[in-house]
């Protein structure tokens, strides 16, 4: 585990993508090829079934730490972090054990199945062999998620410059399904598994945000233009009598909608397609506040599927009569997806995304100016001539969104980040005015500089009121435009709606307190897109 | 309240008439020790340890109005007896022994209790009434003993060395630099930023005996640093100069180092948990060992340490104050320019 160990801590130490690769291209070219699956699967957040519940390593971590719960609590607050709280605070280790990571993994896989007992003797031991720095990636093993700033695309890319292989078809071959025990890092990256594997999906074609004027792409004609919907991008894949439903956060999610299950009998073997999951109620998308009420659930009740009964708009087609076709020009593909969709029994399901007509780009402007009207985000443009590219690519396709909407909003409460941000103060919880009281309308991490971070910081310090555990109530002085992209009727909340992806857009250092938004505001807001 | 309380320009002892640390111009101060946040310019008198006298002229020019005393020796001040006890955090560092008519409180500024081999080793007073800091108030503090991070550090700056990186350490210039250098010496030439080289001169001058180090100029070439290693104080960790060197590696010497969120806020190559604090065992046992019936605790984790006091079955409570912010660390202004 020596090795990894200290890729984990190469890769913490650096926040270059240039330096984290060099890191994983040494690390694959040092290690074990037994340990490299698993290492590979970690970082592509395949997990293992935990064979321990959190709760019981907590509490097993409290008992052997000999302090109280809440203590335990406050020192979670500040590291930010489970396993490595449970890390650093565990009793120094009395042995030392060095074993490769392939077998922790192995023995914590045995765990299953044995009595809670039995298991506990088999932690507190690993615990009391290991160093802080080991704890922490053993306890990151239990629960099996790595997040380590590593994206895919990283990872292929380090492994496609050791293997000299090529990096699409590594993406293809981590992305498929296989299992770490079952297959030899040799075998992976030669992709022997994918063939026959029906599951496997393409990696998705991903658009950047359109960063200059649409005048600047040309002639309307070379272009197709779609709505940008907002749900869960999807892939359905359909292979040999087998269908998949594939997120794009490549997930399986083929069983949270069994809407689409018809789509097994009525699609050819060997068809891929591209789309939205979407919630879509008598012919009208309905918003993703909607369609969230049913997601990643495990089980779906009677009135969330007749609440938020799914559609699926289908954007591309990336396979067809078992070939891959995303070499295929963008026009092309399109003609054999609407004969697809053409050819199915079931209607009004699964469904072709409408091609916007346009003949000129202020035209294509308007439209995009009604996008709400129709719950959708805004345009997307894409070449007509373009292939389905492996990723973000910029040129072929575009996402031309419509602005989020805003409010002004003063912040009431703070409390320290997570990760890198521990120490600080990022996290702030924002008020509108309703009368004379403040009203909580949303929590917001993300936005700022570590520059503003730090000017925030000093100011929690000099001004917090009151704590509540590691909640500072602040003065409510500093007012924030927050950025959103929806709103949505909300009984847990207070203010009785909530927003969707908040976002600090800015600090307005030019307004004072008074002069933020009212709860009506936003209300009338909510009335206007139900 | 006894001896002290504690009021807006700090640690007040009513009886003696003087203050300890004070963050406001008063009369009488007492010093614990030379780091920025214990020491305000502006006092009338000052009274510290023999060994913090360098620092205060060093780099705040006190030296007329500066009284000092060696460990262990009392004197009277308006019927208090006053006497100073060594605190481990610093050369010179102290804790404050106050006695009047039996009653006996013990203000220990900044501590810890493992001997870093250049500051006097902490001593446990017996009191009724203990000050504390709670800097590293927190289980998830365990600090490795000294030797092993210094073995850590050995092997990173070896590593550095053949690979051409320069090996930069980062350390307040007050305490952390000259145990860097008391520990470090012998294995590399041993490079310092200039507050860091005229605390030495002082602390050299004053009978302490430390290893040699050599003052970084303009005139040293960057494969001479390359081959050392170069101790630069934390507001000079994101500059030019150091950008400049050749491949630059830094490493962070800081309790804060600890956890993975600290070893990443600061763009640092590497972080060695070394600390001048007591970490959360340290704070118990030198709080145990006062046998206080009253722990106030000043800064750090204050509201989480004194809550665990108080259900330890130790009577605490938590005190606003100024302490606590070395961060800011004064290096005298003509030393935050860069090195030309």
């Amino acid at each position: 585990m020596k090795r990894f160990s200290q890729l984990i801590q190469e890769l913490e130490l650096s926040n270059k993508t240039n330096d984290k690769i060099a890191a994983l291209v040494s690390y694959f070219t040092e290690a074990d090829d037994r340990d490299k699956p698993y290492v590979i699967a970690m970082f592509t957040g395949k997990r293992p079934k935990r064979p321990i519940t959190t709760a019981l390593i907590k509490q097993w971590a409290i008992e052997l730490s000999g302090i109280p719960e809440w203590l335990f609590g406050e020192s979670y607050s500040s590291v930010g972090d489970l396993s490595e709280t449970i890390a650093l605070v565990l009793p120094p280790a009395e042995n030392a054990i060095e074993k490769p990571l392939h077998q922790w993994i192995a023995e914590l896989a045995q765990l299953q199945g044995k009595t809670d007992e039995q298991k506990k003797s088999y932690i507190l031991e690993a615990w009391n062999s290991l160093n802080t720095q080991e704890r922490f990636i053993f306890n990151k093993l239990i629960s099996g998620n790595f997040r380590i700033g590593v994206s895919n695309k990283m990872l292929v890319n380090a492994i496609a410059k050791h293997s000299e292989e090529d990096s699409s078809k590594i993406m293809h071959s981590i992305m498929g399904k296989w299992q770490p025990n079952e297959i030899t890092y040799q075998e992976l990256i030669a992709g022997a598994h994918v063939n026959t594997d029906n599951s496997w999906p393409y990696p998705f074609c991903l658009a950047y945000a359109l960063d200059t004027a649409p005048e600047n792409l040309g002639e309307t004609t070379a272009w197709q233009a779609e709505w940008k919907w907002d749900g869960i991008r999807g892939q359905i894949v359909k292979r040999n009598g087998e269908l998949f439903i594939w997120s794009r956060g490549e997930e399986l999610v083929t069983d949270q909608f069994p809407e689409l299950h018809f789509l097994k009998d009525e699609l050819p073997d060997g068809t891929v397609l591209d789309g939205e999951i979407l919630s879509v109620k008598d012919g009208k998308v309905q918003s993703f506040s909607t369609l969230q009420q049913r997601l990643n659930r495990k089980t779906i009740n009677k009135s969330q599927l007749s609440d938020a009964p799914i559609g699926f708009y289908t954007y591309d087609i990336l396979e067809y009569d078992g070939k891959d076709i995303r070499q295929e020009p963008l026009s092309a593909r399109r003609k054999i997806l609407v004969d697809i969709i053409g050819n199915l029994t079931t209607k009004d399901i699964a469904l072709l995304s409408p091609v916007i007509e346009f003949d000129s780009w202020e035209k294509l402007a308007e439209l995009r100016a009604t996008s709400r009207e129709l719950n959708s985000e805004g345009l997307m443009l894409k070449k007509l001539d373009s292939v389905f590219h492996t990723g973000r690519k910029r040129g072929d396709w575009w996402k031309w969104k419509i602005n989020p909407y805003t409010v002004d909003t003063v912040m009431i409460y703070a409390q320290k980040g997570s990760g890198r941000r521990a120490n600080f103060y990022t996290d702030y919880t924002f008020a509108v005015r309703d009368g004379e009281k403040l009203i909580t309308i949303a929590k917001a991490y993300s936005g700022l500089t570590d520059k503003e971070i730090k000017e925030v910081n000093s100011f929690v310090n000099k001004n917090a009121i009151e704590k509540f555990g590691p909640v500072r109530t602040v003065k409510p002085e500093l007012v924030f435009e927050i950025a959103f992209e929806g709103i949505a009727e909300s009984k847990r909340h207070k203010a009785g709606l909530a927003l969707r992806f908040p976002r600090i857009a800015r600090w307005r250092k030019d307004k004072k307190a008074d002069e933020i938004n009212t709860l009506d505001d936003l209300r009338q807001l909510l009335n206007s897109t139900i | 309240m006894g001896l002290i309380e504690f009021t807006n320009r700090g640690i007040y002892c009513k009886q003696g008439n003087f203050y300890i640390d004070p963050w406001h111009p008063v009369d009488y101060a007492v010093t614990t020790h030379g780091h920025a946040d214990h020491v305000k310019w502006g006092n009338k008198n000052y009274l510290c340890h023999d060994l913090t006298k360098p620092i205060l002229k060093q780099r705040y020019g006190l030296e007329d109005n500066v009284q000092t005393l060696p460990y262990n020796k009392e004197i009277d001040i308006n019927g208090v007896k006053l006497s100073l006890f060594p605190a481990g955090h610093v050369i010179g560092s102290s804790q404050i022994r106050l006695e009047y008519k039996g009653e006996i409180c013990v203000v220990s500024g900044d501590y810890k209790v493992e001997y870093d081999g250049i500051s006097t080793e902490f001593e446990p007073v017996k009191c009724h009434t203990f000050v504390s800091e709670s800097t590293f108030g927190l289980p998830i503090y365990t600090w490795q003993p000294q030797e092993l991070i210094f073995e850590q550090i050995i092997n990173w700056v070896t590593d550095n060395n053949t690979k051409g990186k320069t090996s930069i350490l980062v350390a307040y210039s007050l305490g952390k630099a000259q145990r860097l250098i008391k520990n470090l010496a012998g294995a590399f030439p041993i490079y310092v930023h200039n507050s860091i080289a005229n605390l030495n001169e002082a602390f050299v001058e004053a009978g302490v005996d430390l290893p040699e180090t050599i003052r970084i100029t303009p005139e040293i070439k960057k494969d001479e640093l390359q081959k050392g290693i170069v101790i630069i104080p934390p507001v000079l960790a994101d500059g030019r100069w150091v950008k400049n060197l050749q491949q630059p590696a830094i490493g962070v010497c800081s309790g804060w180092m600890a956890v993975r969120a600290g070893r990443r806020w600061r763009s640092a190559d590497a972080g060695f948990a070394l600390s001048d604090h007591a970490d959360w065992r340290g704070l118990l046992l030198a709080i145990k060992a006062t046998q206080a019936e009253k722990v106030f605790v000043t800064h750090g984790s204050t509201a989480v340490f004194s809550k665990y006091l108080n259900e330890i079955g130790i009577s605490s409570a938590e005190v606003t104050t100024k302490y606590g912010a070395e961060d800011d660390e004064v290096i005298g202004e003509e030393n935050k320019e860069e090195i030309k």
